[in-house]
C-alpha cells in the first residue's frame, strides 16, 4: 500500500519539544480525574429517575424516621448499620427508605445521600453536635450545577481529604459542614441530622439548607 | 381592604414599577429574518453562528483595522448575572443584539447602548446534573428565535418580546441526552444536534418546523440495521456508539448541503467497538430538507482518545495545486489539518497534516486519507497507553477562522499536552457515564520543560505552511476565534481575562483588553449608524476551567482560579 507519512513529533520550528509521556510530571489524584472530563463527561453520574415508574413518596425527600439502605454496590438496598461505615471513609451512598411502606426514595436522584465517619476531634462544633458517634451525612449533589459528589479525594488546596464533585472539581470538607474548599460551587452541601436506633441509621429531621445546584434567577 | 391587602397591592405595584424601570422593550421596527438575509447576511449584521453559512468566522467590516486598532476602548458592557462558562456568540441583527448564556438564558440588548429589552430564563429542573452547563447562541428566522437546552427542549421565542411561541421536547435529559449548540436555521428548519456520547447515546442531527416546533426528520449519526455504514459496526455495538453531533453545522447553499461534524464513538477504548465505526469522527453531508446522508468523511477510524471532530470543517474556495478545489478545511481535534475537497455526491481527500506535535499517527493514506495509527499509543483494554495530544486534543471544539483577504486560516491551538488511560470493558447502565475506562485511571500531563501551551496558528491551506505563530505560556489557548476585513485576528481564550487582536498578516499582538472572566465565546463584529463593534462574553468555565485545573497541578507555577461570572463586552473606536 502507498503511504505517506510526516514526522509526527514536530509540526513546525516552533514545536521543537519531544513527547516525554513516559517521563512525565507526576499526575496528582486530581488531574486524573479532570482528565475524564476532557469533552463531554461527567464522572459517576447517578442513575436516572424512574419518574412515572415508581411508588408513592418514593421522590419524596427524606423525612424523620426514614431508615437508610445502600444505593449503590454489593448491598444495594440493604439496610445501613454504623459499623456499615468505614472510620475516615470513603463515604456509603444511600437512599432514605420509609420503613412504613418500604419504599426506597430512589425516584428523585436530589435523594441521595453521603455518609461518613469521621473522628469526632476533627469536626467543628456545629458539626459535631449534628453527628452520631462521628457519623455525618449530606446531600449527594453538587451546589453548583446539580452534578453528584462521587468521590473522596486528597485536596489540592490542603492534606485532608474532602468531597468532590469531579464534573466542575468543587471540593466540599465534610469536617465543616460541607463548606467549600475548592472549585466553583457557590455554597455547601445540604447536611442531613442522623440518628441511631438499635445500630441502624435513620433520618432525624430534613435537609438543612438547599439541595441541589443553584438555578439563576 | 385590609392592612394585608393593602400591602400586598403596594409590593405588587411597587414590583411592577422596578420591572418596567430595568427593560426597554418591548422592540420596535425588528427586521424578520429571511433565506435570502442569511445567505447573504449584510456586512454590519451577524445572524449565524460563524457569520455566514460558510463557517469562515469573518467580518468584511474593515473601520476598525490594524493601523487604528490600538484605539479600541469598551463602548458598553452587560453583566448577565450568570456563572459558569459562556460560550455564545452575540448574535446581531439590525442594532438588536441576542445572547445566550449558561442556565438556559436568552438576553435581547439594544446592540448600540447595552439597554435590555427582555430576559428569557428557563426553568431547568432541579434534578438536572448540567455535565456543560452552556449555550452556544441562538438561531433566527422571520421574527423568531431558536435555542436549544440543556434540558433537551428546542424552544422558539418570539424575538420582540422574549415570550415563549412553541416548546419541542428531544429526548429525555435524565438518559443522558442534552444540547449545547446553536440552532443552525435553514430555509425555515431548526435543524440541531444532540449531546450525551458519553453516556453511551446513538447521536443524531434533527430538524424542526420553524413555525410550530414539530419534528420534520432525523438522521442518527451511528446507521442502523439495513442502512450504509452498518457493517462498520459489529454485534449491538451500534446501538449505543456515541457520534453525538454537538456543534453547529454549515451549509453550502449552491448544494443545498449541510455539513456537520460527528464525535467520537463510545466507550474510549477502540476494542471494546471494533471497526470503522460510521459515522463517529466524521463530517456529514445532509439534505436539510430530508436529513438524507448524502455523502461523508472520516477524519479517523475506531476513535480510542475521545477526539470529538464536532467542529464543522469551513467551506473555502481554494487555489491548490493549479486547480479551483471547493474545499472543506478542518483543523481536528486529532490533531491533523485536514483539506478537503466537497463535491455533490462525494468528498475526497486533499490533503492533512499534524498541525500540533502528535505521537498517535504515522502518516496517512494518500488515496483514502486514513491516518495510519501507532498502536503503541491507542488505548486498549488492561494495559495503560499514553498518547500526545491530550484528550482535547490539538483543537477543541472552539473555532479556527479563515480571513478572505490573507487566504489564511487562524487555529486556536494547544500544544505540550498529552494523556492516557487503560481501557476496561464495563456494562453500559442508561443514564451513567461510559467511557470504558475507570475515571481515576485517566490523565493529563503537560510536557516537562514547555514553554508555553495555547498557540495562534496562521496556516495557508493552499500551501500547507504555517505564516505565522503565536505562543501563550502559561496558558492554554481555549476560544474560538474572528477575522475581519480589517487584516485582524480577534481571539481570547487565555487564562489571563485578555481579549487581543492580532495582525492578521504578520501574527503581531496589536491591542489587548483585560475583561472580568476567562473567554471562551467567539467574537463578533457589527456596525449601527455607521460604527463598527467588536462585541464578545467574558465567562470562563467548563472544559477552559478544567484545563486550568490541570495545569495548576502540573506544579509549573499556575493557579487555578480564573474569576467565573458573564459579562457581554461590546468595544469601539475611541471617538
Amino acid at each position: 500500500m502507498s503511504r505517506s507519512s510526516f514526522t509526527t513529533n514536530s509540526a513546525s520550528p516552533e514545536n521543537s519539544t519531544e513527547p516525554e509521556v513516559d517521563a512525565g510530571i507526576e499526575q496528582t489524584r486530581r488531574t486524573l480525574l479532570l482528565g475524564a472530563l476532557a469533552s463531554t463527561a461527567c464522572l459517576g453520574c447517578s442513575p436516572p429517575a424512574r419518574a412515572g415508574e415508581d411508588p408513592p413518596g418514593s421522590d419524596e425527600r427524606p423525612q424523620k424516621g426514614d431508615v437508610l439502605v445502600f444505593s449503590e454496590g454489593d448491598k444495594e438496598g440493604k439496610l445501613i448499620t454504623a459499623a456499615d461505615v468505614p472510620a475516615g471513609g470513603p463515604p456509603v451512598h444511600a437512599w432514605p427508605k420509609d420503613p412504613n411502606t418500604s419504599v426506597v426514595r430512589s425516584a428523585s436522584r436530589l435523594n441521595e445521600i453521603l455518609i461518613i465517619k469521621l473522628d469526632p476531634a476533627e469536626l467543628d462544633e456545629k458539626t459535631r453536635a449534628r453527628a452520631v458517634d462521628g457519623i455525618i451525612a449530606y446531600s449527594a449533589i453538587c451546589s453548583h450545577a446539580g452534578c453528584p459528589v462521587t468521590a473522596w479525594v486528597k485536596s489540592d488546596v490542603g492534606d485532608k481529604e474532602v468531597f468532590k464533585c469531579m464534573c466542575h472539581n468543587s471540593e466540599y470538607d465534610p469536617r465543616a459542614g460541607a463548606q467549600v474548599v475548592f472549585g466553583p460551587a457557590p455554597r455547601r452541601l445540604a447536611a442531613l441530622p442522623l440518628a441511631l436506633a438499635d445500630g441502624s441509621l435513620n433520618v432525624a429531621g430534613n435537609f438543612i439548607g438547599k439541595v441541589g445546584g443553584a438555578q439563576p434567577g | 381592604m385590609s392592612r394585608k391587602q393593602w400591602l400586598l397591592s403596594g409590593f405588587v405595584a411597587f414590583t411592577c414599577l422596578a420591572s418596567t424601570a430595568a427593560i426597554s422593550g418591548p422592540i420596535e421596527n425588528y427586521s424578520p429574518v429571511t433565506t435570502q438575509r442569511l445567505e447573504n447576511p449584510e456586512p454590519g449584521n451577524w445572524m449565524l453562528y460563524r457569520r455566514t453559512y460558510d463557517g469562515q468566522g469573518y467580518s468584511p467590516l474593515d473601520q476598525i483595522n490594524a493601523s487604528n486598532v490600538k484605539n479600541l476602548t469598551p463602548a458598553w458592557t452587560f453583566a448577565t448575572g450568570v456563572v459558569e462558562g459562556h460560550e455564545a456568540p452575540p448574535i446581531v441583527n439590525n442594532g438588536v443584539m441576542f445572547v445566550a448564556t449558561p442556565m438556559g438564558q436568552v438576553i435581547a440588548l439594544n446592540a448600540k447602548t447595552g439597554d435590555e429589552y427582555w430576559r428569557y430564563k428557563r426553568q431547568l429542573p432541579d434534578d438536572l446534573f448540567q455535565l456543560h452547563p452552556t449555550s452556544r447562541g441562538v438561531g433566527l428566522w422571520e421574527d423568531k428565535l431558536y435555542l436549544a437546552t440543556t434540558d433537551d427542549h428546542v424552544v422558539a421565542l418570539d424575538a420582540k418580546t422574549g415570550k415563549v411561541v412553541w416548546d419541542t421536547k428531544v429526548q429525555d435529559y435524565k438518559k443522558g441526552q442534552y444540547m449545547t449548540l446553536m440552532p443552525l436555521i435553514v430555509d425555515g428548519k431548526v435543524i440541531v444536534g444532540g449531546s450525551g456520547g458519553e453516556f453511551g447515546v446513538r447521536g443524531y442531527v434533527a430538524a424542526y418546523d420553524a413555525k410550530d416546533g414539530k419534528e420534520l426528520w432525523r438522521t442518527f449519526t451511528i446507521p442502523g440495521e439495513g442502512e450504509p455504514g452498518h457493517d462498520t459496526w459489529q454485534g449491538e455495538d451500534w446501538k449505543n456508539g456515541g457520534g453525538s453531533a454537538w456543534m453547529t453545522g454549515n451549509y453550502d447553499k449552491e448544494t443545498k448541503t449541510i455539513y456537520w461534524g460527528v464525535g467520537n464513538a463510545a466507550p474510549w477504548p477502540g476494542e471494546t467497538h471494533p471497526g470503522d465505526n460510521l459515522y463517529t469522527s466524521s463530517v456529514l453531508a445532509l439534505d436539510p430538507n430530508t436529513g438524507k446522508i448524502k455523502t461523508h468523511h472520516q477524519y479517523h477510524q475506531n476513535d480510542s482518545w475521545d477526539w470529538d471532530e464536532v467542529d464543522a470543517p469551513m467551506l473555502i474556495d481554494l487555489q491548490r495545486d493549479g486547480r479551483n478545489i471547493k474545499s472543506l478545511v478542518h483543523p481536528g481535534r486529532d490533531a491533523i489539518f485536514w483539506v478537503l475537497e466537497r463535491t455533490p455526491t462525494k468528498i475526497n481527500y486533499v490533503a492533512g497534516w499534524p498541525f500540533v506535535s502528535t505521537d498517535v499517527w504515522k502518516g496517512i493514506e494518500p488515496e483514502s486519507g486514513k491516518p495510519i495509527v501507532d498502536p503503541a499509543h491507542k488505548p486498549v483494554i488492561g494495559k495503560r497507553v499514553e498518547f500526545c495530544p491530550s484528550l482535547w486534543g490539538g483543537k477543541d471544539w472552539p473555532s479556527a477562522a479563515y480571513s478572505q483577504r490573507t487566504g489564511l486560516v487562524y487555529v486556536p491551538a494547544n500544544e505540550n499536552f498529552c494523556g492516557g488511560f487503560t481501557g476496561e470493558k464495563v456494562a453500559l447502565k442508561p443514564g451513567e457515564l461510559w467511557l470504558g475506562t475507570k475515571p481515576e485511571d485517566i490523565g493529563l500531563k503537560a510536557k516537562p520543560g514547555a514553554d508555553h501551551f495555547g498557540e495562534l496558528q496562521a496556516w495557508d491551506p493552499a500551501t500547507g505552511k504555517k505564516v505565522w505563530q503565536h505562543n501563550f505560556p502559561k496558558s492554554q489557548l481555549f476560544g474560538s476565534v474572528t477575522a475581519t476585513a480589517g487584516d485582524l485576528v480577534f481571539v481570547g481564550g487565555t487564562n489571563d481575562r485578555n481579549f487581543r487582536a492580532f495582525n492578521a498578516k504578520t501574527g503581531e499582538l496589536l491591542w489587548e483588553q483585560k475583561t472580568n472572566s476567562g473567554i471562551m465565546g467567539m467574537p463578533v463584529s457589527y456596525e449601527i449608524d455607521g460604527t463598527q463593534y467588536i462585541a464578545i462574553q467574558s465567562g470562563w468555565g467548563v472544559d477552559a476551567q478544567r484545563i486550568q485545573d490541570a495545569l495548576a497541578t502540573n506544579n509549573i507555577g499556575i493557579e487555578a482560579n480564573v474569576p467565573q461570572g458573564g459579562v457581554i463586552w461590546v468595544f469601539a473606536l475611541k471617538k
